[in-house]
């Protein structure tokens, strides 16, 4: 949930990626870290097992800078995408701003990205939102792996309201920041919208 | 209602600092911060240069949300305190309310009882600005200032964030 702070003339959102184990939230996280230099970013946090597989949350606070003189915080957070966590998944939901879901492209991934969507759309109804009413983008990653779904085969599938989607191959970088940045847009975009 | 951020004006947050401020000192503690349930941070006060209150701030409101889960399992209405003991340094949690979450960090300069007590009362004023804090935003809608920096950003300030 945004929090709007008049006194530290700051703004803080809250991003988060959502999607099945494996398709590479924590790399998208890990990339953004790596990229962003020193003073715009916080420690990236990780509460994952010895396989480095998410447990609970990653998080990833950065400053980019200012608008009109307002410091625009956003805070990065990854669920974990094991099915069996899914109370975990649920909480990281609260005080959503944004989400990015990240499709795994990998033909035998299908059944789990639809799953994985399907479950996005039902834990945001517990929390009292609906995705329909969100800014959200979808990102599919691993576009480098020879046995991918066609482009417009996952956009039949995933996208049926043809939200805006970016094609990613997480450890290169490639698609991660226009990911970011377009949903940063229409989080602050929806801001302004309710004021 | 549930879905609105949290929107903080000067008034208020002087209050909570000031509230912070006189905590700290009465429980001896070495850092005192209110988070927002979300993980944001509000306000902290004390010895923050050597202590990273971003991940903190994003830390308490996860365990906090991981052990209202596990009440919630349990048919307990929520578990609205939390205390972890280290060797040096102890952590102290308190539900502030629905909407925040007070953490006082301290060491053997002070002792449980005492933050116990003055977290306590603490907590009760707290929850009054908050609450207070909480109408206002229901009542009116942003300051002029806020109104007008949010009609004049435009996508570009958006874009040259990332460049
Ligand atoms: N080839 C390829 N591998 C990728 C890509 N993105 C991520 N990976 C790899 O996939 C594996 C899993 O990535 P993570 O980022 O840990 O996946 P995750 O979505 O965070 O998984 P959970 O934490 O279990 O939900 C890692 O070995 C990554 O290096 C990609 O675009 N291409
Ligand atoms: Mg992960």
């Amino acid at each position: 949930m945004s929090f709007i702070n008049y006194s530290a003339r700051e703004i803080s959102c809250k991003i988060v990626y959502y999607g099945p184990g494996l398709c590479g939230k924590t790399t998208n996280l890990h990339y953004i870290y790596n990229k962003v230099n020193p003073d715009s970013k916080g420690k990236m946090i990780s509460l994952a097992t010895k396989t480095e597989r998410t447990l609970f949350f990653d998080f990833l606070p950065l400053a980019l800078g200012s608008i009109k003189g307002f410091k625009v915080r956003f805070h990065l957070y990854t669920v974990p995408g094991q099915i069996f966590y899914d109370a975990s998944r649920k909480l990281i939901l609260r005080g959503i701003d944004g989400v990015i879901f990240v499709a795994d492209s990998q033909v035998e991934r299908t059944e789990a990205n639809i799953e994985s969507l399907e479950n996005l759309s039902k834990n945001l109804k517990e929390q009292g939102y609906e995705l329909e009413n969100l800014p959200y983008i979808i990102q599919y990653n691993k576009r480098d792996l020879p046995n991918v779904v066609p482009l417009d085969e996952m956009e039949r599938i995933l996208n049926p309201r043809k939200v805006p989607s970016y094609e990613a191959v997480a450890p290169k970088g490639t698609g991660v920041f226009e990911t970011l940045k377009e949903v940063a847009k229409m989080v602050i975009l929806e801001l302004k919208k309710r004021s | 209602m549930i879905n609105q951020g949290l929107v903080l004006y000067d008034e208020d947050y002087k209050l909570i600092d000031t509230e912070l401020v006189r905590l700290n000192q009465l429980a001896n503690a070495k850092v005192s911060f209110l988070v927002d349930k979300d993980g944001q941070l509000i306000a902290s006060v004390g010895e923050t240069a050597n202590i990273d209150t971003t991940s903190l701030a994003s830390l308490t409101a996860g365990n906090i949300a991981a052990t209202g889960g596990m009440a919630k399992l349990l048919g307990e209405k929520e578990f609205s305190l939390l205390f972890h003991e280290g060797v040096k340094d102890n952590i102290h949690i308190s539900l502030v309310g629905q909407r925040a979450i007070l953490v006082i960090i301290f060491d053997n300069r002070s002792s449980l009882g005492l933050v116990r007590l003055r977290a306590k009362k603490s907590v009760i004023v707290l929850s009054d600005i908050l609450a207070n804090l909480i109408k206002k935003m229901e009542t009116s809608s942003h300051t002029k200032e806020g109104a007008t920096f949010f009609t004049e950003i435009t996508e570009d300030d958006i874009e040259n964030l990332f460049s």
